[in-house]
């Protein structure tokens, strides 16, 4: 078979669309994380815009409900003065039988500048980037279980923000991996930048061995995936999976893997507690330590929009 | 119709015969291969210097689409594509719409099929009634009506004690039962369980599924006598199962997919919709665990296991795009590459698309069992002539086949394949002929 060129990157090696952030090459990733760190004074300042996508047009497909990153990304948007426009799909053109396709060409001839898309289904924005008019840069809000590669970037730079270097770092992402776009993209922009030693934590049934061939170590007992840690990442538990074949119950799920002040003694005294949003407490992480001195939670989310505005400058400015 | 077949090399994989002869042909039947009679008057003379003169192939898996999903395939259109893949016996599933759990549906199917004389249709019917895995079809009445066994297609039976007594009571008749062995709940992902899906986030199809499905077939095989064949293995585990069991002499027969022959999960690249498939494709080690199984025997037959589907339904995500391929026009390239990549003998690779099959058929094929599959004096004249040395490259737009999707489309392969069928020849008449012929 061939190897075809991994359809993120132009001809130049320039990022296009931000697909997965699997294949994409560590320069690119750091220039993602250093152009973030400039825009990480914006919101700081009192008027908080620049002119970066000026008449761009940002469309925020959302295939799938979600309200906390379609927000942060129109906030991105609209900083860099884009025009934003959003699309609850999940309520209007496929509910009425209108391929996804056909949605995309539609919006497409509304001279769409750029698509953020959320899909229930993996690889989703491959064919939308695909099909789309060659002028038209593709982000990937989270693709089913595949990638949500602007929450693995913003995961790294919250982890350089705090701990400076990748390359001495042991990091432990627990819960719910095998249906976690999240964990895939963190665990591919974590190897990417360096990290030596990750750790996906959970029962067989949430982190079947399968993920070794991920570079991770995949560790069933919470407290030897937690020992020595300096990144300690908990995952959100979806409701449907709290109970039935996955899991007995939430309650069995916490008394397990749950994130407590005396789990956290295992880790490094500096270990910083991250979650990807909305937490659950009590099932995957105590109140106590989602609200105490090691969590970086709200932190993760004001980079999270510095960084979605890096993603979506760097794309404009690149050609297919 | 009579017909010379002039100059070409004549291999008949049953018996070994390998060498250049003359083939005549006189009301649907072989009259000589080698000497021609002085006073035969051929109608048509094909020329067939350079070619090898094969048995017609015989594929034990191929779906028309009708009735029911015309917009996908049409029997002319598909029949005129096996004909043009030298393709001249196919088996087809019965999951049609409606399925084929009536005799009526049945004898509809063959007889168009006659019409058309394109390609000989030998249909299975459905084991149980529309597919539900919960009520036996009128079997007796379906075997009269034309069909050569009995099978679920894609649908597996849930409750092993239906299974049971299916099974019971197409062995009391001497039917043979297909099956697909996949264990209908650990069968419900998109691609195989492994290191792509993983990283791909596509829900996984462990080998379990095969192997379960296959651990419970084979021990009603042993407790009920039943003949059974099974479709499409997909893994070395699977294939290490049925070794077993046919060194214990159970009746079982089984194929391979040119698509699990030749691909991988590594294909899937970016979720490439072409290389969603059932059964999903799996790691390298099953790939050559089936190649090799192939070769020594183990597996019988080399199925196309065609599947045409129309181009919106491909057109989506990979978890949502309907499965399957397009595979008559490439079942004897296919089978010719995997042949030469592994070394065999020309007639050990025809083989496993034409006498094998036939052999896996058995008693169904009634007068034909005989001598389908083989190039024989008074026997049947079914044949595919074509050229060994030719390669060519496809072109999803170029065949003939209402289905145009293909994992094995230049664009993404870069391959060439070899082999090009020149002419066929369907019960003594021409049912397609190479544009350049």
């Amino acid at each position: 078979m061939l190897n075809k060129r991994n359809p993120q990157l132009n001809r130049h090696g320039e990022l296009i669309h931000l697909l997965s952030i699997e294949g994409l090459p560590r320069d690119v990733l750091t220039h993602i994380l250093d152009t973030a760190g400039t825009f990480l004074s914006v919101n700081d300042r009192e008027v908080k815009k620049v002119p970066l996508l000026r008449g761009k047009s940002v469309f925020n497909l959302f295939f799938e409900n979600s309200t906390r990153t379609r927000t942060t990304f129109e906030i991105a948007a609209k900083r860099l003065s884009a025009d934003v426009i959003n699309l609850d799909i999940a309520k209007s053109s496929a509910s009425k039988g209108e391929s996804l396709l056909d949605t995309i060409a539609n919006l497409s001839a509304m001279h769409a500048d750029m698509f953020v898309v959320r899909h229930g289904e993996s690889g989703a924005p491959y064919l939308i980037a695909q099909h789309c008019a060659p002028h038209v840069h593709v982000v990937n809000a989270g693709d089913g279980r595949h990638a949500h590669p602007t929450q693995g970037l913003l995961d790294a730079y919250t982890i350089r923000h705090f701990k400076q270097d990748f390359t001495q770092l042991s990091v432990a992402i627990v819960g719910d991996i095998v249906h976690s776009r999240v964990a895939r993209s963190d665990i591919h922009a974590l190897t990417t930048l360096g990290v030596p030693d990750i750790r996906a934590v959970g029962p067989k049934t949430l982190v079947p061995g399968d993920f070794k061939g991920m570079g991770v170590r995949v560790c069933h007992s919470m407290e030897e995936g937690i020992r020595g840690a300096d990144v300690v990442i908990m995952l959100r538990l979806q409701n449907e999976r709290m109970s039935g074949a996955m899991l007995p119950s939430a309650g069995e799920f916490f008394k397990n893997y749950g994130l407590t002040d005396a789990k956290l003694a295992l880790a490094k005294p500096d270990a910083i507690v991250m979650h990807p949003g909305p937490i659950n407490r009590g099932v995957e992480i105590d109140s106590a330590v989602a609200d105490g001195s090691h969590s970086v939670i709200l932190p993760q989310v004001t980079f999270g929009i510095a960084v979605r505005m890096a993603v979506m400058s760097i794309l404009a400015g690149n050609e297919a | 119709m009579k017909i010379l077949i002039q100059g070409g090399r004549v291999i008949n994989p049953a018996t070994g015969r390998d060498e250049r002869a003359d083939v005549a042909i006189a009301t649907g039947r072989i009259l000589t291969i080698g000497a021609v009679p002085a006073d035969f008057a051929p109608q048509r003379v094909i020329d067939a210097a350079g070619c090898i003169v094969a048995p017609g192939l015989v594929d034990l898996a191929a779906r028309l689409r009708e009735p029911g999903h015309e917009h996908e395939g049409m029997l002319e259109s598909e029949l005129n594509a096996a004909a043009a893949g030298g393709v001249t016996s196919l088996v087809c599933p019965p999951d049609t719409d409606p399925t084929l759990d009536e005799p009526g549906l049945v004898e509809m199917l063959k007889f168009r099929a006659r019409k058309l004389s394109l390609c000989r249709l030998f249909p299975l019917g459905a084991l149980t009634r529309g597919l539900a895995g919960e009520t036996l079809t009128e079997m007796a009445e379906l075997t009269e009506a034309g069909c050569v066994g009995f099978s679920q297609a894609e649908v597996p039976i849930i409750d092993t004690l239906v299974l049971q007594r299916a099974l019971q009571y197409a062995a009391t008749f001497g039917y043979s039962t297909w099956l697909r062995p996949q264990d209908g709940w650990l069968g419900k992902g998109v691609a195989a369980s492994g290191a792509v899906a993983t990283r791909l986030g596509l829900s996984g199809v462990p080998v379990a599924a095969e192997t379960v499905a296959l651990l419970t077939i084979i021990e009603l095989v042993r407790t009920t006598g039943a003949r059974v064949h099974l479709c499409r293995l997909s893994s070395a585990a699977g294939v290490a199962l049925l070794r077993a069991a046919k060194a214990e002499g159970l009746p079982i027969t089984a194929d391979v997919s040119i698509n699990s022959l030749h691909l991988t999960d590594v294909d899937i690249g970016f979720f490439n919709p072409a290389m969603r498939l059932t059964p999903p494709l799996r790691q390298g080690a099953d790939r050559d665990a089936l190649r090799a199984a192939l070769a020594d025997g183990t597996l019988d037959a080399l199925v196309s296991d065609h599947t045409p589907v129309e181009g919106d339904a491909k057109t989506l995500p990979f978890g949502e795009a309907e499965p399957g391929a397009t595979g008559l026009e490439l079942l004897l390239s296919l089978a010719l590459k995997w042949g030469a990549d592994s070394g065999l003998p020309i007639t050990t690779t025809l083989a496993r698309v034409t006498s094998d099959p036939v052999r896996v058929l058995g008693d169904a094929l009634g007068s034909l069992a005989s001598s389908a599959g083989q190039l024989l004096a008074g026997g049947v004249a079914d044949v595919c002539v074509f050229d060994p040395d030719v390669t060519w490259t496809v072109q999803p737009g170029g065949l003939i086949s209402q289905g145009k999707h293909t994992p094995f489309a230049f664009e993404s392969t870069g391959t060439a394949l070899p082999g090009r069928v020149r002419a066929t020849v369907v019960a003594g008449t021409v049912a397609y002929a190479a544009p350049s012929t």
